[in-house]
């Protein structure tokens, strides 16, 4: 099979030794699995998340983005842009969007672009991989290279926002996406259908400015997991993931709970179903160990 | 009180839904507002707002120009997009919240030490110096806002997910001696301060 080939915008949680390093690890092995060729975008820029907004404003933040579009029509001609964050995702269609719209708007981001040496025709697709394993390799080829099912293991399937909202993956409800819970099926596992903590939000950079306020999203989340007899939550963003894995131990100190719950990626579910070790799926990175996927993983 | 703040003054004199949609990021769509409720019951730290953003477009359209530009509420908003898919009349409130809040800031008139308006700075000044955000640098320039003596103790407070995370290979310690960056950084500095600039010009915030 010819390998699908993408221009990759990594970002920056997902670089080597970044907070998401371990999910990286993880994607390269699906990738192989599923002949999909992610090219890294050459130099690519932050994003600017979400919360750029504060300072930078609304064309210094499209312009940021902008010149990641810029690089990968310049470099990777012809390829889909695709993130593997939710918020760089988010922040590049944002831009690749509000550009189209607006013809004056983006002379002025080309007129910044120049100061780069760079210029967008704004032709790029800005896709996440998500979209990518549902829409081009679709679930059919995906459940064909699953050879250790993992069964027995009750996940709660955590969308969170940015994956979710405000395009989500196309087919899918807002309030109710189903795709996650499909991917926990096809890895031979069991979602927790009405888990109805899946699009809440984590708080977002809010979790550093109002610590507080965004661990009662959080304690929502993991407590629902929990109710619902889940061994762990599994998502598809790195912030979420962070947020509600990191923060556990902050509300046991503070609330008395005794929360323990593991927090992993699609993509590490997907490893181990497909043989791959508990390394490879970049286990080791867990904060909170995942030990009875590990488990799974030594069988 | 800021120049800036005084031109607006003098340009929008008791106007200040047009000076919203001229100076304010999506702002045009605020008059589109029907008033309806849907977006105040959306927002996950809703307890937190003082004014929902149903409320923010009433007083826009009011003239509470102090009351809207000092406010606290939009510092609120988490980006979680609930609003944006829920709104009937496709208001892009999100984004609005963000520019009302940016133009407070650069208006100077948002509030002092709000803490998200705060580490927003931080996360932009931060990613524009190198071209990606040093997560290391950014949560020790976190931990030090408030000064020294808060910032050893807020460090000492999280150093067991510091830690976890340096043990886990998820944070590096030699970030602090460069780290993550792009090679271009002459070329992103130039960009950004020209987007910067043509931005603050049509804004009259120059
Ligand atoms: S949901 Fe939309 S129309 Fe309804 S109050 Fe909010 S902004 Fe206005
Ligand atoms: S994006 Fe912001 S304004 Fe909209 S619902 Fe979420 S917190 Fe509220």
């Amino acid at each position: 099979m010819a390998k699908k080939q993408y221009a990759f915008y990594p970002g920056c949680s997902s670089q080597k030794k970044a907070s998401a390093d371990n999910f990286l690890r993880s994607i390269d092995v699906v990738c192989q699995k599923l002949d999909v060729q992610l090219n890294e975008i050459p130099d690519w820029n932050c994003c600017g998340a979400s919360i750029g907004y504060g300072e930078g404003g609304e064309l210094p933040r499209l312009v940021i983005s902008a010149r990641n579009l810029a690089l990968a029509e310049k470099n990777l001609p012809g390829q889909d842009m695709v993130s593997v964050c939710p918020a760089c995702w988010l922040a590049t269609r944002e831009a690749g969007e509000r550009l189209h719209e607006s013809d004056s708007l983006l002379a002025e981001a080309n007129e910044a672009l120049r100061e780069a040496g760079l210029d967008l025709k704004n032709e790029v697709k800005s896709r996440h991989f998500v979209e990518v394993l549902i829409e081009d390799v679709g679930f059919e080829v995906m459940q064909q290279q699953v050879v250790k099912p993992l069964e027995g293991l009750k996940l709660a399937g955590y969308v969170g926002c940015q994956t979710n909202r405000p395009f989500g993956i196309v087919g899918e409800s807002f309030e109710n996406p189903r795709y996650l819970d499909k991917m926990v099926e096809m890895v031979g596992a069991q979602p927790m259908e009405t888990y109805d903590q899946k699009v809440t939000c984590c708080g977002g950079a809010l979790a550093f400015s109002e610590p507080e306020k965004s661990q009662k999203q959080i304690r929502d989340i993991v407590e629902s997991a929990y109710d619902h007899g889940a061994d762990m939550i599994v998502t598809p963003c790195q912030l979420c993931q962070a947020n509600v894995e990191i923060y556990q131990s902050e509300i046991n100190k503070k609330q008395g709970t005794r929360f323990n719950m593991p927090v992993v990626y699609y993509t590490q579910l997907m490893t181990i179903a497909y043989g791959g070790s508990a390394t490879e799926a970049g286990l080791d990175g867990q904060f909170i160990r995942a030990e009875k996927l590990e488990k799974l993983a030594g069988k | 009180m800021s120049d800036a703040n005084n031109r607006a003054l003098g340009a929008y004199r008791s106007n200040f839904l047009k000076e919203v949609e001229a100076n304010v990021e999506e702002g045009h769509w605020v008059k589109m507002c029907m008033q309806c409720g849907v977006c105040a019951g959306s927002c996950p730290l809703g307890p937190h707002w003082q004014h929902s953003p149903q409320k923010i477009f009433m007083m826009i359209r009011a003239g509470k120009r102090d009351e809207v530009l000092t406010s606290d509420s939009m510092w609120m908003c988490t980006s979680c997009y609930n609003c944006i898919v829920r709104c009937p009349r496709k208001l892009p409130i999100t984004h609005i919240m963000h520019g009302l809040a940016n133009y407070a800031h650069r208006l100077g008139l948002a509030p002092k030490g709000q803490p998200t308006r705060e580490i927003a700075k931080l996360f932009w000044d931060n990613l524009v110096k190198t071209g990606r955000v040093n997560e290391l640098k950014f949560s020790l320039a976190m931990y030090f806002k408030d000064g020294f003596g808060q910032g050893i103790k807020n460090a000492m407070a999280m150093q067991g997910v510091g830690l976890g995370l340096v043990k886990a290979k998820r944070l590096n310690p030699l970030e602090l001696l460069g780290g993550h960056g792009c090679k271009d950084k002459a070329g992103i500095h130039k960009m950004v301060a020209k987007a910067r600039e043509i931005e603050d010009r049509r804004k009259g915030l120059a």
